[in-house]
């Protein structure tokens, strides 16, 4: 325990006294943490969007025949509730559709109030767990019998599913490739203190010391960088981030009725993971870089 | 102390140290002098455990270190204490903190750090400079501050590695009379040199080397000019370091004249 308080003020030591080194290398790495959580932001939403877009299409209509009586959907309903990829299966009738439809009109209700006769059909809406299924279970549901019309936006729903497919892969590919050159860029910045550093490093292993006495101290002074480092990036785009919701948020919203990520869910969900990257560069960072003088 | 059997090392087909023998008692300070190249630091590195011979045995305070692993190699460098001409103390630590450095890697409590050190500096006339860092010191303050590092465990062994290359005649002169201070406590010392006069002038026990061989072993002087006869005989023109000496002066002569 004693060491360990020992490592931790040399390291502490270490950081103030090659103030301008640490200075590079933490701004190093804050870039590039910053970099990576812009993407990582654009991603959620563009992840939430989609799965929020999805949800509005993950269901199939069946409208009924207005012979079908409500004991001949009740069949239906059971037969469909036995298929694969069905979550909710339920019967809307004819009253409960164009009170929906209200709600949809909103201030401009009033016009349905003309209509002397409902000429909404009574449906059964079947809700999709698994959009991939979502085309067998409306083929299937085609060949019953008294059935008018299934609605099911199987183009939209196809196009919406390839888009997220691949904003998801090139965003795995953006990220992975930011993450990499990251390290690259703080194991090149944290090389150069160490070759600075070298002679120091030499003149420790004259006097005696472990490779671990004289590697602990450069260990933790990377951990050190690479936490603030982080705590800075995750401020940061937190602070953007949270006046761009401010600043478009509302206007995302009406445009596309699609909220934004929240900051607060954002800031207690991933700043660990940003935490845990800038640990583990700078640790790996200043690991790797005195390899060569420690062997 | 230290005794080296039959002790040869080659940096591929340069020699190094040719079967050398020779046995360093306790409370010995003895001078190793001879030619750049002829041995010394490869002696020195050889007690460090810096390089490791080819053959023949190293015994440091009774242990053979030839047979050590890579990972006792600190444990050996405790029990000894280094000084160097370039001083190689860390620029971003303040003297005191230097010194402390030795006692800190041997996991000394701080109480004891806090007592010993303050100690040591104030022994090699210091006192007033512990808070200072080795840029704003001058060079002979420097080395002081090295060999409190270098003494402050109380190693058995003082190993200086021409302490007074880098220094002015009267501060090499004081630093002679530090470390002759350290060798009356019972400190074994061995001190590569080059300054012939204070060979001369301490007079202690001088081991000559030279092309990887013990040439002269003795109390006494320097005995450079004789020495330098010698080589010149044994190099016949072969080019070591009585030739280089030439052509160094012939072309300093030139220099002068353009």
């Amino acid at each position: 325990m004693k060491r360990f308080f020992y490592t931790l003020k040399q390291a502490f030591l270490q950081v103030f006294r090659n103030r301008t080194m640490a200075l590079a290398s933490i701004f190093a790495i804050m870039a590039m943490l910053l970099i990576l959580s812009i993407a990582f932001i654009l991603v959620i939403n563009i992840n939430t969007a989609a799965h929020s877009i999805k949800n509005d299409y993950d269901s199939i209509e069946i409208f009924l025949d207005d012979k079908t009586t409500k004991e001949e959907a009740e069949v239906i309903i059971d037969d469909i509730r036995t298929k694969d990829g069905v979550e909710d299966v339920y019967y809307k009738t004819k009253a409960e559709a164009l009170e929906e439809f209200r709600g949809r009109w909103g201030e401009n209700a009033y016009l349905l109030d003309t209509l002397t006769e409902n000429p909404l059909p009574n449906s059964v809406v079947i809700l999709i767990a698994d959009l991939e299924k979502a085309e067998a279970i409306a083929e299937v549901a085609a060949t019953y019998d008294g059935i008018e019309d299934v609605k099911f936006y199987k183009d939209t729903v196809d196009k919406l599913l390839k888009a997220t497919n691949f904003i998801q892969v090139a965003a795995i590919i953006i990220m992975a490739f930011l993450i990499i050159v990251s390290v690259v860029v703080v194991s090149n910045t944290i090389k150069l203190t160490v070759v600075n550093r070298a002679n120091e490093i030499n003149i420790m292993k004259y006097v005696g010391a472990t490779n671990w006495f004289i590697r602990g101290p450069f260990l933790c002074e990377g951990i050190i960088i690479g936490i603030i480092a982080s705590a800075i990036s995750v401020g940061i785009s937190a602070l953007i981030y949270s006046k761009l919701v401010e600043a478009i948020g509302d206007q995302v919203f009406s445009l596309l009725s699609i909220p934004m990520v929240p900051v607060d869910f954002l800031v207690f969900n991933f700043a660990w993971i940003f935490l845990a990257l800038g640990v583990s560069i700078g640790a790996c960072g200043s690991i790797i870089s005195m390899r060569k003088f420690l062997d | 102390m230290i005794v080296f059997n039959n002790v040869t090392k080659y940096y591929k087909s340069n020699v190094g140290l040719e079967k050398v023998s020779v046995k360093i008692n306790k409370g010995d300070f003895v001078f190793l002098v001879g030619p750049s190249g002829a041995g010394k630091s490869t002696f020195i590195k050889l007690i460090l455990k810096e390089i490791d011979a080819d053959s023949g045995s190293i015994k440091v305070r009774g242990n053979e270190i030839t047979t050590l692993s890579k990972r006792q190699i600190p444990k050996l460098r405790r029990n000894i204490g280094i000084v160097f001409q370039d001083f190689r103390l860390l620029p971003k630590k303040t003297v005191y903190e230097n010194v402390a450095f030795a006692m800190e890697i041997i996991h000394q409590p701080k109480k004891l750090i806090d007592k010993h050190v303050p100690q040591v500096l104030s022994m090699v006339g210091i006192s007033e400079k512990a808070d200072k860092y080795p840029d704003e010191l001058s060079a002979g303050e420097q080395q002081r501050v090295a060999i409190a590092r270098a003494i402050v465990n109380k190693p058995r062994i003082l190993i200086a590695d021409e302490p007074t290359g880098n220094l002015d005649p009267d501060t090499a002169w004081e630093i002679m009379q530090l470390l002759d201070q350290i060798n009356m406590r019972g400190t074994t010392i061995v001190m590569v040199t080059h300054a012939k006069d204070i060979v001369d002038k301490m007079g202690k026990r001088v081991i000559a080397i030279e092309k990887g061989r013990i040439v002269r072993d003795e109390f006494g002087a320097y005995g450079f000019e004789e020495m330098i006869a010698e080589a010149a005989e044994a190099a016949d023109g072969d080019g070591t370091l009585v030739s280089n000496r030439r052509t160094f002066r012939s072309r300093f002569k030139r220099g002068g004249r353009a």
